[in-house]
Parts: C-alpha cells; structure tokens; sequence
C-alpha cells in the first residue's frame, strides 16, 4: 500500500511539474551569445563592431560545430556590422544567406539591399 | 479502503497541481490569433515607461530567443531599429504610432509586437536591493491591423525569499534566479531577459499561440 501510494505521489509530482514548465523541448537554434552581442551592439551605439563581428563569428562555428540551426536574424545582423566596416560585398552575402535560411525575410532583405547604397548602416 | 486512500491522495495532489499552476485569469480569446496564422514577427523599438534609459534595449535584445524558439520568423531587430532610424524615426512612441501598412510594407512582417517597458532595474534598499524587470506586449496584425494578442510579464530577484505560492517549481525557479543574480554584473539585464521569456515563450496560459516553425504549431 505504501508503495501504491508513493508510486502515485511521484507520478503526481511529475505532473504537477509537466502541468507547470512545460515538457522540455528541444531549442529549434544554437545562440550562444548572440543576444548579449544585440545588447553590446545597442549599448555601445556602434563602437566595437570588429570585436563584435569576430565574437559573432567565432559563435558561428561553435554553433555550426554542434550541428544546430543558426537563429533568425543572426546573419543579417552579421550583415549589419560588416557594412559598418565598409564590407558592403559581405553585407549582401549574409543577407542572401538569411533569406535562403529564412524564406520569411525576403521583402526585407530585398528592401535592405535595394537601399544599402543609400546608406543603411552609418 | 486502499483506493480510498490513494484517491484522497490524488485529489490533494489535484489540488496542488491546480493551486500552483492556475491564478484566477479569464481566458484569451484566441480566434483571430488562430484565424490569422502569423508567421513572421516584427519586434518595434520599445516604449519605455520605466525611469531606466537602457530598459528598451535591454528587453529588444532578448525579445527574439523567445519569440524564434516560439515558432517565428524574428525580423533582425538591430537592422528593424536601424532601418527606423535611417528614415528619421528614433523615437518608440512614434513608431508605435506608424501605420501598420507602412511596416508591412517594408518589413514584410505578417505581425508586429509592441512592447511597453514599465519597470526596470534595482532599488537598493537597506536590507536587500530588489531588481523588477515588467513589460506589457501587444500582437498586432499588421495586414488586418486586428489586434491578435496582448499579455503582461514580471520577473524579480525578491522571487527567491517569496516562493512559498510556487511549490517546487517556485523553489527550482528561485534556484535559477539566485545563479543567475550572482553571477551577473548587470543584474537588470538577466531580469529582462527572463520577463521577456515569461511574456514571450509560447505555450503558456494566456500566452503567445506556436508559429509554424515550431513542432507545437497548431496543437495549441
């Protein structure tokens, strides 16, 4: 009887932790640092974009070296900084990327690289 | 009498199971949500209501793990605020005020979400310093302009001495919350960083419904 009634609090206490938190899913993407680069990138206004970009880069590999997906936003915002730097060949080519990872971005990586001449990034 | 028993035990776990998971909420309406499927998330510049300066960069910048891991596509949000700012708009409010067919225009965004930052950072009292991070968010259609969905998040380091109501996920909770306080030198920043997954993770009551790059889409 004890053990009828232990059984039933631990399958209790499993559901009360499934019915709270969720079941544990697997992340859909590796991301590493990538948001406390988006927070550097808005705090420094702009400064520090080499030592960003090679900080996004080097998380590129990590997270490619895992096998895992690379998130939304992540290779146009490497687009971003290497336009900062003048890289404007760079810029397309990470914007390209993030449209063929991320069908949904294809009118605004259009946009962008119609008007990068105009200056998206200063 | 041994059914009796571990019926009674049953229902008191019941019970628990309901006290800890359930505040008294009434139900979201979700059927425009559900109608229109978005599948695509622009996250504008917050609003910022708290006396910080940093607050809105500080919840923008971890607005799209939440959100990506939801199920949608995130729009860049540094090249999003960019974009605003190339074309004269640095202020939230005035975004916010922008017609939603100007930012389907050139977003291409089926939805965008705006966020109001109402508190952010750390009182420091005598005893004990108290960081809250809380935001209120809204999920606007931007082809109908329907709103789809609107929700509120908090999240304080005093969590840890209160997690009496909680149960054991209260108390793993304030575990997590304590590692994560000593270990962070802005302390404002991790709070945001969990207010913004309380307000922004699908899946939970009331919360955001899954995106179609989630496994969850449309089983919830």
């Amino acid at each position: 009887m004890t053990t009828k009634l232990a059984t039933g609090i631990i399958a209790g206490l499993a559901l009360l932790l499934c019915g709270c938190a969720g079941p544990q899913q697997k992340s859909l993407y590796g991301w590493d640092n990538y948001q406390d680069q988006l927070y550097d990138h808005f705090k420094t206004d702009g400064n520090g974009k080499e030592q960003q970009i090679a900080a996004l880069e080097e998380n590129l590999q990590k997270i490619r070296s895992r096998g895992e997906a690379v998130p939304p936003g992540y290779h146009a915002h490497l687009g971003l900084l290497y336009a900062a730097i003048g890289k404007e060949d760079q810029l397309v080519q990470e914007l390209q990327t993030e449209k063929s990872l991320f069908p949904e971005s294809t009118p605004y990586m259009d946009f962008l690289m119609r008007n990068y001449k105009k200056g998206v990034t200063k | 009498m041994m059914t009796g028993k571990f019926k009674v035990a049953a229902a008191l776990l019941l019970a628990l199971l309901a006290s800890g998971c359930a505040t008294q909420q009434k139900p979201h309406d979700y059927t425009e949500f559900r109608a229109a499927r978005p599948a695509s998330i622009l996250v504008l510049p917050p609003v910022n209501s708290s006396s910080e300066v940093i607050a809105p960069y500080g919840m923008l910048s971890q607005a799209t793990l939440p959100l990506a891991e939801s199920g949608y596509y995130v729009i860049p949000v540094a090249l999003a605020a960019e974009t605003f700012r190339q074309n004269g708009l640095d202020n939230a409010p005035e975004i916010h005020q922008l017609p939603v067919q100007k930012l389907r225009q050139i977003f291409g965004a089926d939805a965008a979400l705006y966020i109001d930052v109402t508190t952010y950072g750390t009182a420091y009292q005598v005893i004990k310093s108290e960081t809250v991070v809380s935001a209120d968010a809204k999920l606007i259609d931007l082809r109908s302009g329907k709103l789809l969905w609107e929700g509120s998040a908090t999240a304080s380091s005093a969590e840890q001495q209160q997690n009496s109501g909680g149960g054991l996920v209260g108390i793993l909770l304030s575990a997590v919350l304590n590692q994560i306080i000593s270990t962070s030198t802005d302390a404002s920043y991790k709070m945001a960083g969990l207010t913004s997954a309380r307000l922004l993770r699908a899946g939970g009551q009331n919360g955001l419904l899954h995106g179609p790059r989630s496994p969850q889409y449309q089983k919830d």
